[in-house]
């Protein structure tokens, strides 16, 4: 019983090449013969590493996505960016203001968005890319951190934007800005960070840290499990 | 009457007491304000290239937000979109004037825009609040009136926008009127002056602040040759260079004497005697209320 | 300060790309000078608007060597005043455009000093990326 497999063209970096159906992008380039050392990461859709742009075949639009999620069409063209480069302002969290004050000291190019919208086509991840970036500009960082939160730092939307906006930086302060001086604070968190530094945990932790494997592994597995 | 009313980014930062004031008065007379959902920043200036279409995107796609909210039910047959700086007034009016007139770059423009639910139809039209409350009739405005106004000197500063090109004007671009209407009908008492509309410089203010300065200084000391007390405006760009540039303004010339300008909705609230939060005189550079007080109006 | 020139089709090809990308029919200004009375930048320019429609006129590229295209705030005084219907603001954004779109930033945003960016409204910020960056 032959196990044939339906194929179909694809064209990597220009040249044709006959892929198994069902094949994502990096399983096409990797049917291929190609051995990825950039633009490759977790192959889960999480880590962002695996930005690519294509085009379908009769479809004149340019569609940028993660090559680890693309499914592969007949007569797709396919292209890698295994890196966007971009500068990323230094800033210190403990100096800054969450207001719109600091968005135009450290990102003054998102002042130069035209709402074209072409950030948020180019989004694999179907984030809203153009609303946070308006937000950003009406001094909105809690908007803009809730809606840039599914980010993966893919690079698709800096490269397409005609304005030059590095717009998942921008996201990372606002999310920074968010989540430092604005998020509603645990006072669980902030009385547990008390007690360890009061020492409380000390004693347990040098117990832990002078047992050796045998008493170790039996009170591992007789802890008891709180939930 | 329920309106779609457009922000524009500054009325929601540095210009919250524009806002404020504009709703709550606005409120008193009948009139809610309905923010545009998701609406984007107008660009600020107008594209003016003949070849242009991008930069009419921002602008369109506000008009669509209008359209949006007329078929949600968050209004009801109301195409008119209120502003109430003057800038977006007239970058969105000018681009809502463009796309009408040529058919062919709308066309263009929706079919950039495909990932909009619904296609601008050019069917839109942008108003100021100004003209509003003229249509409403000023005499409906001066009944509102419960703290007069009537010692205080106001220049009203059109700026540029409000009244040039002629085709986008609120009034007549050489003798306009409506804004001093306005004073009246709050009871204050108008200025005429020379230089009403002539630009403060605009976004110069960036890369030529001395140039900013020389605008600036001749306008205020016109407005006050001409026996103003206080100058409002509909700008946030005016205010922050008629109004923060004071300092530099006093730098180069150390004689110049500091005049407050306020948003044209602070006094209209102060008149309506709505609260301090409201009048949010404390959002001004040149403090307004140490003037008022002398004028016996308290705030 | 008297020029001679010679009109090539050189300087022909350059009124055409100004009066297209503006969309003005710049020969039917007769220099009557309304809108250099009526600029208010006109403190600031090195060469009044009327100069500007003139070196315009007869094609001359150095028009854009000067700093009035740079200053003019679009306030459209001359627009409104204009006898002949002119949209002078329109001209000197068809010179600012044939500058910009060479890649040309008048204003160097990383220059723009911090303390500046802080305190400067977003409106100015926005407008003045818009006209004079590409």
């Amino acid at each position: 019983m032959s196990d044939k497999r339906k194929m179909i063209n694809v064209f990597i970096m220009g040249e044709a090449n006959e892929v198994p159906v069902g094949s994502t992008i990096i399983m096409a380039f990797e049917y291929a013969g190609y051995q990825l050392k950039k633009g490759i990461g977790c192959r889960e859709g999480f880590c962002g590493a695996c930005a690519t742009i294509y085009r379908e075949k009769g479809d004149y639009k340019l569609k940028g996505g993660l090559a680890c999620q693309t499914v592969v069409t007949e007569g797709m063209s396919i292209s890698q960016i295994p890196f966007v480069p971009a500068e990323k302002p230094i800033y210190n969290m403990d100096e800054i203001t969450p207001d719109i004050n600091t968005i135009k000291e450290l990102f003054p190019t998102v002042f130069r968005c035209v709402s074209c919208n072409t950030c948020t086509k180019a989004c694999p991840q179907d984030i809203q890319v153009m609303d946070y970036i308006q937000a950003l500009k009406k001094g909105n960082i809690a908007e803009a951190a809730d809606l840039s939160f599914d980010c993966i730092r893919c690079g698709l939307c800096a490269l397409r934007c005609p304005a030059e906006i590095v717009q998942y930086n921008a996201a990372t302060l606002a999310q920074r800005l968010y989540g430092k001086y604005l998020a509603k604070k645990s006072p669980e968190l902030i009385k547990r960070i008390k007690e360890i530094e009061d020492g409380k945990y000390d004693k347990g932790i040098k117990e832990l840290k002078e047992m050796n494997k045998k008493n170790l592994t039996k009170k591992y597995y007789s802890r008891e499990i709180k939930l | 009457m329920k309106i779609p009313y457009y922000p524009g980014c500054t009325l929601k930062s540095t210009a919250k007491h524009f806002e404020d004031s504009a709703i709550e008065s606005a409120k008193k007379l009948g009139i809610e304000f309905v923010e545009l959902p998701r609406w984007n920043c107008c660009g600020v200036v107008a594209s003016l290239a003949d070849d242009d279409i991008m930069h009419h995107l921002a602008p369109v796609r506000n008009m669509i937000r209008v359209l949006e909210m007329n078929r949600d039910g968050l209004v009801k047959n109301e195409k008119r979109l209120l502003t109430l700086c003057s800038m977006c007034y007239s970058t969105l009016k000018r681009s809502n004037q463009r796309v009408n007139e040529l058919i062919d770059d709308l066309d263009v423009l929706n079919d950039f825009m495909y990932k909009e639910e619904v296609n601008y139809d050019g069917s839109v039209k942008i108003v100021h609040f100004l003209e509003i409350l003229k249509e409403m009739g000023f005499d409906k405005i001066k009944e509102s009136v419960t703290k007069s106004l009537e010692n205080l000197n106001v220049a009203a500063y059109y700026g540029c926008k409000l009244l040039r090109p002629k085709e986008i004007g609120i009034d007549n671009s050489e003798v306009p009127i409506i804004f001093e209407d306005f004073i009246s009908a709050i009871s204050a008492k108008p200025v005429d002056w020379r230089n009403k509309s002539k630009c403060c410089g605009s976004f110069l203010t960036v890369d030529n602040k001395d140039v900013v300065v020389e605008l600036g200084y001749s306008i205020l000391t016109n407005a006050q040759k001409s026996g103003a007390d206080i100058i409002v405006t509909t700008c946030p760009l005016c205010a922050y260079n008629l109004d923060n540039r004071q300092k530099n303004i006093k730098e180069k010339y150390p004689e110049f004497k500091e005049i407050p300008v306020v948003y044209f909705t602070q006094l209209m609230a102060l008149a309506f005697g709505l609260s301090k939060e409201v009048t949010g005189f404390d959002g001004n550079y040149i403090d307004p209320v140490k003037l008022l007080k002398s004028k016996n109006i308290k705030v | 300060m008297i020029k001679r020139v010679k009109i090539k089709s050189s300087n022909r090809d350059f009124l055409k790309k100004v009066e297209t990308l503006s969309g003005e029919d710049i020969t039917v200004c007769d220099r009557c000078g309304v809108c250099t009375g009526s600029c208010p930048l006109t403190i600031e320019m090195e060469i009044s608007p009327s100069n500007i429609m003139k070196m315009v006129q007869l094609g001359q590229e150095d028009v854009m060597d000067y700093n009035s295209m740079w200053v003019c705030s679009t306030c459209n005084y001359c627009t409104a005043r204009c006898p002949r219907g002119l949209d002078v603001s329109k001209v000197t954004e068809a010179l600012r455009q044939i500058k910009l779109r060479q890649s040309f930033d008048k204003i160097d945003i990383d220059k723009i000093p911090k303390e500046e960016l802080r305190e400067l409204p977003q409106i100015a910020l926005i407008g003045a990326f818009r006209r004079l960056t590409s």
